[in-house]
């Protein structure tokens, strides 16, 4: 979009606000703006946020990506990676590392669907 | 803003502290950091702590030496002074702003005796700048590989990195911030990182992800939440990418009212996901640079930004937009910018190398950059208590229509559908002046960019077993925190972190030392600027050409001193056709044994005591001035007068003949009054005229029959003791010469002559 600078007359509604007014009215919009973003947030994850969760649980990035990639491609990325590996650990009795290094390795990505039937309490 | 010193203690005390362990290194000043011994059990290495740092004890009054200073914080236990305060007591005032040096050659094994450098130097911020193209990289990288144009920031190389600040901070006496960058498609897993590694401060901005790495902007904002979580548990300092917007549109200085924006953006987003205010610094540069009026452009909106956001801090930057290869003029230019700073205020003052119009920076123009901030600031200290922002003229009425730029701005945003909208229609990076549009702005895609289509909707089942985690969780019935599922993450227990050591066989750290290993605690050394022995050097060549076949020459110069892969990098015509400065860069083909120098030595000092007592017994008269055309006379009178300490004050007696006195005049005064010794000073070189009269004096000397009796001392900047010596003279004094080295030699030549 081009455009002449406009300000005189597009100011006028802000012509009248005190300093502290249009402080006010600065924040109030920042504010506004960043809202939706924050919502987003709250309520999605990405590969990233899934990486980290599993970096913290123990994993190192080499291990952290093919678990990623294959909660992926099962379509479970809603249910978080960590806790596919958690509840895959419930359900074998080993441990989260063990859990995790298996689905790292390739295997029990068959075993993975039924996770979230047999599970209660959670859905 | 001003940062409360009581809670910034209570903070490093409390709950900041990590593991201690018991491979932490010591360093001695007078021995080299020792790679291996940084690289030796660094899988079990644990930083000292966590969270950022601001100086100490700011906001006091501080006697210094002779001054007192108003705006400075505590003393370091080991720097190297600024070279002016050579002659007012040696002392280092330390600014009471953070200062940051920017330290990123690829190789952090070269960055980190770099990093030493600069903590003696003053900086307490380490920023270290990430390898082209992380910001695409879709998880963390690990090992030493080589970056270009930064470093590759890995788990080991950030732990090898902190592992030696936390030594070097040590040394000088003050914590250090080590600092990089969370963003990209991997910006959580940066930020997990960099909390568990003890890094404390870090960018953090998904505009800038979205703008100028054109990653995915709903990707970037919620990767972003995660992000801001992480650094907001472990108090890291965040940075914003504000300053981008001025480097990137075609004219800086229109930018103004959209830097606002941007900044308004990232601290309402870093605040709503938890971050303190005071740990959320707005990156902001002054946006114009002469010849423009810079101070009358750039000082408004320095006002405009305080007023705006006064509860978050002040990082300011350097101007870099109008930054040439003229090191000078970047000086000047970062000089005003601290003019700015000082004015207005800076919680943290980072600093430009002056080579940046260059090349990558160099090792010695990171200490030019420290030097010229902590110059400027210790000049400017307490400037604002005479010196007022008048508000009510000019400056207010420009700092309030920025302000209302900034607001107009946001309603558009707004107005055409929020920020994603906006940014599609290309918003951001105009380089009209808000509400001024030239249509030249970044567009991007809601729908694009890198990273596009995957963000995935949390079910109401998500579980995330982490102690720290923004938005939706699901903890499973019988746990009361989301981690207590897994026994703990690695947030509460850092056994758990997993650590990787090297992945490439090639590219790691290991290879490259073998590589150079014959300089490392060997007698042999090579010249280099930000690799150990890279060889390269620079030479400054005026040549009385035009500037285009000025450049050719200059090439041919240094291919004909010996200098491999010559390139220009920088080059000044100073007229048309009379003449045109030429730097040059180019590698040395050899190494230097050390071991093969002829290095005269020092000569020991005798004890203030003992020269009082001898010139007591055997008293010394002396005639000195300065020699020739001479009429400078300052070093002379600091050698002579018994207020510069000079050696009047061990009791010899001097008759001072005045500046410009002819060879003749000194020989014949010297017999007249029965003097024991001849003193000149010597500063102009020019045509070698220094060692002309030397010589001449000595040679009217031993015409006149009293060479036996008269012992000669020459001093000057350029004098040395062997260009003396050669000259005929007894004994050379250079730069730095205090009254007791010359009394010293008097002493020791009298009781060589008397037997």
């Amino acid at each position: 979009m081009k455009r002449q600078d406009d300000f005189e007359t597009r100011r006028e509604h802000l012509a009248a606000l005190t300093d502290q007014e249009l402080y006010e009215r600065f924040w109030a919009l920042a504010e506004e703006i960043v809202q939706p973003m924050l919502d987003l947030g709250y309520k999605n994850t990405t590969p990233a946020i899934e990486r980290s969760v599993l970096l913290r649980m123990g994993f190192s990035s080499v291990e952290a990506a093919p678990i990623v990639e294959g909660v992926m491609k099962k379509g479970l990325m809603g249910k978080g990676c960590g806790g596919v590996v958690w509840r895959l650990a419930q359900k074998k009795g080993v441990s989260v590392r063990e859990a995790g290094l298996l689905l790292a390795a390739g295997q029990e990505w068959d075993n993975i669907d039924a996770l979230f039937a047999q599970i209660g309490g959670v859905k | 803003m001003k940062h409360d010193q009581t809670n910034n203690q209570t903070g490093n005390q409390m709950g900041n502290q990590m593991n201690e362990t018991d491979n932490k290194m010591t360093l001695t000043p007078n021995k080299k950091l020792d790679l291996k011994e940084i690289l030796t059990d660094l899988e079990n290495y644990a930083p000292k702590r966590r969270g950022w740092h601001w100086r100490e004890n700011r906001g006091q009054t501080r006697q210094i030496g002779d001054f007192e200073y108003h705006e400075t914080s505590d003393s370091l236990l080991n720097s190297i002074p600024l070279p002016g305060a050579r002659g007012i007591g040696g002392i280092d005032p330390q600014p009471d702003c953070v200062i940051t040096t920017e330290i990123a050659s690829g190789r952090f094994e070269d960055d980190i005796r770099r990093m030493r450098m600069a903590a003696w130097a003053g900086a307490d911020h380490i920023m270290v700048i990430r390898t082209a193209g992380q910001s695409h990289y879709d998880s963390l990288i690990e090992g030493t590989p080589q970056g270009i144009g930064g470093v590759t920031i890995t788990r080991k190389q950030v732990r090898a990195s902190r592992k030696a600040l936390d030594a070097i901070e040590e040394e000088v006496g003050r914590p250090i911030n080590f600092h990089s960058y969370i963003s990209g498609v991997a910006g959580p897993d940066i930020a997990v990182m960099f909390a568990e590694e003890g890094v404390n401060g870090a960018h953090q901005d998904p505009q800038y992800n979205v703008l100028y790495r054109n990653i995915n902007m709903v990707r970037s904002f919620v990767d972003a939440c995660e992000a801001k979580k992480i650094m907001a548990w472990a108090e890291l300092l965040q940075i914003d990418g504000a300053h981008n917007a001025n480097a990137t549109a075609m004219k800086a200085w229109k930018v103004m009212p959209e830097l606002l924006v941007q900044h308004a953006i990232n601290s309402a987003f870093s605040r709503r996901v938890g971050i303190k205010p005071k740990n959320i610094a707005l990156s902001t540069v002054p946006p114009s640079a002469p010849p423009a009026p810079c101070m009358r452009l750039d000082l408004p909106y320095a006002v405009a930004l305080r007023d705006l956001f006064k509860d978050y801090t002040m990082r300011a930057q350097q101007h870099t937009k109008y930054m040439e290869s003229d090191m000078r003029e970047a000086t000047v230019t970062h000089t005003l910018n601290l003019v700015i700073s000082r004015l207005t205020s800076a919680d943290i003052q980072s600093t430009i190398t002056p080579d940046e119009g260059r090349n990558v920076p160099w090792h010695y123009n990171n200490i030019a950059a420290i030097d010229t901030a902590r110059q400027a600031l210790n000049g400017l200290d307490g400037l604002r208590e005479m010196v007022e922002l008048k508000r009510d003229g000019v400056l207010g009425a420009k700092a309030r229509e920025l302000k209302e730029r900034a607001v107009l701005f946001m309603e558009e945003i707004l107005a055409v559908g929020g920020y994603f909208k906006a940014v599609e229609e290309g918003f951001f990076i105009d380089s009209g002046c808000y509400p001024e549009r030239s249509g030249d702005g970044i567009p991007r895609e809601i729908n694009g960019g890198v990273g596009v289509g995957l963000v995935f909707e949390r079910d109401k089942d998500y579980f995330a077993p982490v102690s720290v985690h923004y938005g939706y969780n699901c903890v499973p019935a019988g746990f009361k925190s989301a981690s207590e599922a897994i026994g703990g993450d690695t947030f509460e227990d850092r056994s758990k972190i997993a650590y990787i050591d090297e992945l490439d066989a090639h590219d790691n750290v290991n290879v490259r030392l073998a590589e150079v290993a014959k300089y490392e605690n060997s007698s042999i050394v090579k010249p280099e600027v930000e690799w150990k022995a890279d060889g390269i050097v620079t030479t400054s060549i005026f040549l009385p050409l035009d500037a285009r076949t000025a450049e050719f020459a200059a090439i041919k110069c240094g291919e004909k001193m010996g200098l491999e892969d010559v390139v220009v990098v920088h080059k000044r015509a100073l007229h048309p056709s009379e003449g045109t400065l030429v730097e040059i860069k180019g590698k040395v083909k050899f190494d230097i044994d050390i071991k093969e120098l002829v290095i005269p030595e020092v000569i020991p000092l005798l004890s203030e005591d003992e020269i009082r007592a001898d010139i007591a017994k055997h008293p010394v008269l002396i005639v000195a001035g300065t020699v020739g055309n001479d009429e400078h006379s300052v070093g002379l009178k600091e050698v002579l007068d018994i207020k510069h300490g000079g050696i009047e004050r061990y009791g010899v007696k001097y008759i001072y003949l005045g500046t410009s006195v002819p060879c003749e005049k000194l020989v014949d005064a010297a017999i007249e009054a029965g003097a024991g010794a001849i003193l000149i000073s010597t500063i102009i070189t020019h045509d070698d005229v220094h060692v002309k009269n030397m010589r001449k004096i000595h040679d009217l000397c031993i015409e006149k029959g009293v060479r036996d009796r008269l012992i000669l001392v020459a001093g000057g900047t350029q004098v040395t003791h062997e260009i003396a010596k050669e000259a005929g003279m007894d004994a050379g004094f250079g730069r730095g010469t205090k009254g007791i080295d010359v009394a010293s030699f008097l002493v020791k030549a009298g009781r060589e002559r008397r037997g």
